[in-house]
Formats: C-alpha cells, sequence, structure tokens
C-alpha cells in the first residue's frame, strides 16, 4: 500500500472551520482542518472522543444540524466543484450518489419498520428515477451478494431486527455503495462489532477499496485499524489536525508529542511489556469551548516550551507527504516573533 | 505464578440460565438461555486472571454470577473457603465484603443525584449498618476514609462536594474505583472497566489499577474485549466463547502459542497497531456470527464457526485437555487420541452410545 502517484484528487477539504453555538460560548468542534484525498486511497482520521473526527465527516455530507451549528468557513471540493455552496436540491444528488457514509451504530442506522428491500430500493430509486422497482430490487440483491450476506434474495425481505450486528453493518455499507459512490465516508464503521465481526468487515472495505477504486475515509479511535487499513493518516486535536503523514511513517516516527504519546499508551500484544507502566499521557483533553489562541495540546504534553502556551503553530512540512503542527520542528526566529506578538496582542 | 498456593476464589462447574418464557396466562417456560454453561476456574491471591471473549459469550455473566447478583443456576464459587451459592444471606454478605466490582460504563454506574462522597461512602454505610463491619465507623471515620481514598485514586480533594456529571469519564471511573476499594477488599471483579474510555485516559486507567494491585495486593478478575489490553494486564487468561472457557494460559504464552481455533482466529483479527506487522500478518476472517445460546448442545459449541471441524466434534463436548499443566485448552485436536479420522457416522453411533450418560448425571 502506497500512494499511487498520478492518481486523480477526488476530494479536497480546505481550512474546513465548522462551529456549534452553545449557551456556554462557541464549540470550535472543526476549527481548519484541511486534506485531499484521491482515487482508491484510504485516508485515516484518528483522534479521541470530541476531537472533531465525526463533525468534519458530517460537514463534509452538509449533515450538520443547524442550528446549533455551522459550517463558518473553509472549503470541500468534489471534484473541483465547492459543494459547500451548492443548494440543497444539488446536494441531495451527491449524498449517496458520489459522497455515501456508513454510520457508526448500524442499530439505530436502519429504519427497524422497514423490511431491507424497502430500505435498499429507495436508496437506488432516489438516484436513478428511471430505473425499475423490479431493477432495483435486483441490483440490491448484486450489492447484498457483494458485500456477503448469505442467500440474499431470502434475507433481502427481512426487516432490520432479524439480522445481527455485523449484518447490519454490510446491510449499511451495500446501501452506501447500492450508487458507485466515489467516495466512502466510514465513521467509526466497527466500533460497535466484535474483533471478528471486525475483522470482516474492514476486510470488506479493503476489497471495495481495491475492486472499484473507491477512495475511503476511514475515522475511528483505533489505532490498530488505521495501521492495518490505510495509506495515510491524520491525527486530530480539538478540532484541527496536528500531523498528517504516510501511515508507516507515522507509526515509525511520529513527530508530535499527541500522536507519540497515543501510540506509546496502546498496549500492545505482539511485544511483551509485562509489568511496565503503559506510557500515559497526563490530564483530560481539552475543552473546545472559547480556546485560548495556544497550542490546544500545551497542558498535557511532556515537551512543552513557553510559546506554545500563548501562540498555535504553524504547519511545518516535514517531506514525503509529512505535515506537523507543533512548535518543536520549527526555527527559533519564528518561535520569537510569534511569542513577541502574542504578549503584544495580550497586553492590547 | 502461585500454583502452589491456595486459590482465593473456586469456581466450579458455574451455569447461568435465563429462563425463556411464553409471556401468556401460563407463563411456561419453554428455554433458556444458556449465558454461562459449565466453567471452572480458580483464581489465586495477587493475581489478574484475565476473562476474554465477544459480546455475548457470558463473561460479565461470569463476573455477575460470581458477586451472587445473579443466583447461579448450579455450580459453586468458594470464596475464601465459603461457598456463596449454599451460604446463607448474612455469610454471603460477610463474604462479600471483600469482592468488590468496577463496572463498565461510568455514566452509568454512579448515582446522578448524590455528591461523590456519598457515593464513594455507600459500601461503608451499607455495611455498617448491616453491622458486618470489623469495628463499627462514625461518619467522621468515613469522611476522613474517603478523602484518603479520594486522593490513592488520583482524584483532587477539592472536588469533594461535586456531582457525578461534573467529571469526565476518566475521572467517573476513578471514583468507581474508589468506591470499589472503599471496604478494602480482597478480590476487585473489574467488568470492562477501560473499554468505555479514550486511548490516553484507558492508560491512565490501567497504571492505576496496576499501582493498587502492588500497593494493597488486590487480586483481580479482569474482563475485557480489547485483547491487548488484558494481555497487557493479566497473569493469567481465560478464553471464553458461548457460555463456556475454550483456552486457559498465561498471558504471554498465549499470544505466542494459542491453541484452539478460536483463540488463534481471535488473536488474529485484533488489529495491532504497527503498520509493518499488520501488513505481514495472516488473518484468519470467522464466517458467521455467533449462534444464539438458547440452544442445548452436544458438540464442540464452536462447530459451526471452526475452521478446523472434524466429524468428531459435532456430537462430543471437548474436555479441557493439558497442553502444559498451566495451558488447557477444550479442543478435540489436542486429545491424546487422534479423532481427526473418524467418520462422521460412527461418530455419531459413539455419541449415542453415551448420550444417556451425561443427561443423567445432570
Amino acid at each position: 500500500m502506497s500512494l499511487k502517484p498520478n492518481a486523480k484528487a477526488v476530494l479536497e477539504v480546505k481550512d474546513l472551520k465548522t462551529y456549534f453555538k452553545t449557551d456556554a460560548g462557541i464549540v470550535k468542534a472543526v476549527d481548519g482542518v484541511s486534506f485531499t484525498i484521491h482515487e482508491g486511497e484510504t485516508l485515516g482520521i484518528v483522534g479521541e472522543s470530541g476531537s472533531g473526527k465525526s463533525v468534519t465527516n458530517l460537514s463534509i455530507m452538509r449533515l450538520i444540524p443547524s442550528p446549533p451549528g455551522r459550517i463558518v468557513g473553509g472549503e470541500v471540493l468534489f471534484e473541483g466543484e465547492d459543494i459547500l455552496k451548492l443548494s440543497e436540491a444539488e446536494m441531495r444528488d451527491i449524498r449517496g450518489d458520489k459522497i455515501s457514509m456508513i454510520f457508526q451504530d448500524p442499530m439505530t442506522s436502519l429504519n427497524p419498520f422497514l423490511k431491507i428491500s424497502t430500505q435498499m430500493i429507495e436508496t437506488i430509486r432516489l438516484h436513478n428515477p428511471k430505473m425499475s422497482k423490479k431493477e432495483a430490487l435486483e441490483r440490491s440483491i448484486e450489492m447484498l451478494k457483494l458485500v456477503g450476506i448469505p442467500s440474499p434474495e431470502k434475507r433481502i425481505t427481512s426487516y432490520p431486527h432479524q439480522f445481527s450486528g455485523g449484518m447490519r453493518q454490510r446491510v449499511m455499507i451495500a446501501q452506501a455503495l447500492s450508487c458507485d459512490a466515489q467516495v466512502l465516508l466510514a465513521d467509526e464503521p466497527t466500533t460497535a462489532l466484535d474483533v471478528t465481526i471486525q475483522a470482516q468487515i474492514l476486510e470488506l472495505i479493503k476489497k471495495i477499496n481495491t475492486k472499484m477504486g473507491t477512495a475511503v475515509i476511514l475515522v475511528t479511535h483505533d489505532l490498530g485499524v488505521v495501521a492495518g487499513m490505510c495509506d495515510k493518516v491524520c491525527v486530530m486535536y480539538a478540532g484541527r489536525i496536528v500531523e498528517t503523514a504516510l501511515t508507516e511513517d507515522l507509526y515509525a516516527k511520529p513527530a508530535h508529542p499527541y500522536t507519540e504519546g497515543l501510540i506509546k499508551s496502546v498496549p500492545r500484544m505482539d511485544t511483551a511489556n509485562k509489568d511496565k507502566r503503559l506510557f500515559s499521557i497526563e490530564g483530560q483533553p481539552p475543552n473546545v469551548i472559547d480556546l485560548p489562541p495556544c497550542c490546544p495540546f500545551h497542558p498535557r504534553c511532556h515537551k512543552v516550551m513557553e510559546v506554545c502556551k500563548h501562540a498555535y503553530p504553524p504547519g511545518k512540512d516535514l517531506g514525503n507527504h509529512h505535515e506537523v503542527a507543533c512548535w518543536l520542528y520549527l526555527d527559533e526566529k519564528t518561535k520569537k516573533a510569534a511569542l513577541q506578538d502574542a504578549t503584544r496582542e495580550e497586553k492590547a | 505464578m502461585a500454583t502452589s498456593k491456595k486459590p482465593l476464589l473456586e469456581v466450579r462447574d458455574l451455569t447461568q440460565h435465563f429462563p425463556i418464557k411464553t409471556g401468556n396466562l401460563f407463563n411456561r417456560q419453554v428455554g433458556a438461555i444458556r449465558a454461562v454453561d459449565g466453567i471452572s476456574f480458580d483464581v489465586y491471591p495477587g493475581e489478574t486472571l484475565g476473562i476474554v471473549g465477544e459480546s455475548g459469550c457470558g463473561k460479565s455473566t461470569t463476573v455477575r454470577s460470581i458477586a451472587q447478583l445473579h443466583k447461579p443456576t448450579s455450580g459453586s464459587v468458594i470464596f475464601n473457603g465459603i461457598d456463596m451459592v449454599k451460604a446463607d444471606t448474612r455469610t454471603m454478605l460477610k463474604a462479600r465484603q471483600d469482592m468488590q466490582l468496577i463496572f463498565q460504563d461510568p455514566y452509568a454506574s454512579l448515582d446522578p443525584r448524590l455528591p461523590v462522597p456519598s457515593i464513594i461512602a455507600e459500601p461503608m454505610v451499607i455495611y455498617n449498618n448491616r453491622k458486618l463491619l470489623p469495628q463499627p465507623m462514625t461518619s467522621h471515620d468515613m469522611e476522613l476514609r474517603v478523602e484518603d481514598l479520594m486522593e490513592r485514586v488520583g482524584l483532587n480533594k477539592a472536588f469533594k462536594n461535586r456531582y457525578p456529571h461534573e467529571f469526565s469519564g476518566g475521572q467517573r471511573q476513578r471514583i468507581g474505583i474508589a468506591r470499589a476499594l472503599a471496604l478494602n477488599p480482597k478480590i476487585i471483579l473489574a467488568d470492562e472497566p477501560v473499554s468505555a474510555l479514550d486511548v490516553s485516559i484507558q492508560a491512565q486507567i490501567l497504571n492505576l489499577l496496576g499501582d493498587l494491585q502492588k500497593e494493597f495486593g488486590l487480586t483481580y478478575l479482569f474482563i475485557a474485549h480489547d485483547l491487548a489490553v488484558i494481555q497487557h494486564i493479566s497473569t493469567r487468561i481465560a478464553v471464553m466463547y458461548l457460555g463456556k472457557i475454550v483456552e486457559v494460559s498465561e498471558s504471554a504464552q498465549l499470544y505466542d502459542s494459542p491453541k484452539h481455533p478460536y483463540t488463534v482466529a481471535l488473536l488474529s483479527a485484533a488489529p495491532i497497531p504497527d503498520p509493518k506487522v499488520e501488513r505481514e500478518r495472516k488473518r484468519i476472517i470467522l464466517t458467521g456470527d455467533v449462534p444464539s445460546p438458547d440452544k442445548e448442545r452436544n458438540g464442540c459449541y464452536f462447530y459451526d464457526r471452526c475452521p478446523k471441524k472434524m466429524p468428531w466434534c459435532s456430537c462430543h463436548i471437548p474436555p479441557m485437555f493439558d497442553i502444559t499443566d498451566k495451558h488447557q485448552t477444550a479442543c478435540w485436536l489436542y486429545s491424546k487420541e487422534d479423532v481427526s479420522k473418524i467418520s462422521m457416522e460412527d461418530a455419531l453411533a459413539d455419541a449415542a452410545k453415551h448420550a444417556v450418560v451425561p443427561k443423567k448425571r445432570k
């Protein structure tokens, strides 16, 4: 797995900002996120709960409940077109047809009152109004076969409750792919599932990714899943991407102290570290309401410097698609300038 | 390892069946969910026994049956020399003082209407009222003890008057741990204590549990579905599938040489956070889902999904076979007699011959 050099960029997210207005203040759930995904690529977005992973995905699909949420800035370019500027009707043609999404909880994302067939036919016919019901049914059966549901002709008339968690997630994937979407957003697709079922579903997503060339954005908190699935990884913390790198590079030489801590704090079963304490990042993730303009990780960072407390670090390219937002990698001059600016502003 | 020592907790043939009733006027029992279906294991003082398995395999029910939160259907739980199943309520309650639980969901396991000190002090208040404490405690004693506990688990004493909703998930789990420690227990039954937490917080809690074990000489029965977590914290591991223990081993050995086909598949399915290792690994993808535990089985419980199944397995329940003295597995592949060549007809005939025996025993 490596980046294909001349693959076409299908989705470009530039400086995306999604804020939520709450009584306590403005929550900057996503605050300037940028990434690009190419055809046939798998991009992982990792981070802890509250880091803005899911909101990023929902913003791309424009599914942010508004109010209280609002996409306040940035661009989401799908094949060169900014989908944030589209009308709701135009957006409906993109959703499901061009960009599709799988949700975390297979138990609640299917309608319990409708048969699987009804739900799948609805999706297909919504995007291809010319298709007859019979054709749509055939297509649904074909999709269910693709995702590995045994005897789909019979099972398609079942209701969601007659399926197990893993099977429901397969149905969700079948539904998401039934219109040949070019981008698949998978929001923690295996978090609610057991490991053996997780392995089945991940295998399936990988198969779809390589066979059909679908670009996949995989949002997860599981570093193990990312290691096996993704070409490129973005690490998010408090609404921002703190590090982007190719998967091998990220695990071999994590640059940001948060990434480093995250990788070290996961117990591994293949290396014996008995009786050793786990590396742990002390403290709690920050409250993202009214964050001051500083590195949000500085209270938990083991390499904290004075400048971290006053200014957010600009991104630095370390080469080979490896980007990091940390003052450690910036030269003294920039640091000094930033510190001076920050103190001047604070005084004012 | 402490094989020479006397076990602190002995579980023998524990079964826990939940009746399925018709729900009509007569409410006849029409079947049972066999959540735990005859498991036996020992826990030695000072060790951590990890139980791992997928959802629905009976891990949590095992813990609840041991703590007598469900009265077990049959079998015995001998804790500290007392059979908890047969003992009268007062003896059981007295014994249970030394056995405390930590629950999975830190949001649901704390009473939202009680301030934190009352939550932590609750076990002491209850046992004080029952007059089962070795020495009666005054409210002042309890207050001091609560402060001490809060400090021990890493909670600021200044938060004394706060309610659970004012704490994050990791801090709430610390409150749960403080409550479990309140009565100075000998064993802590931890039911997925870290699965609801973020990675960085999970490491903090695992370290805390490790420190407490060293400091107070605690014994843990630790449940998790995350193999890496279980491997990190446990001295020995028991793998459960569909209400049965399929393999027991020392934790390092289990990863290096898993024996039961289910353990092999489970270990291979668990992702490892290292792309180099991860991409070269061979995955064994099991087909299908875990079957429903509502049937009585007379063959191996894993038969339907096993990649190495033999005709013999379909109609003979495997006993625990010794691999070494510290490693047992319930799989016919490791039987002393070679059963792999026996045809389906012969196996069925043999099963029919012996079929009466287990029923009589019951």
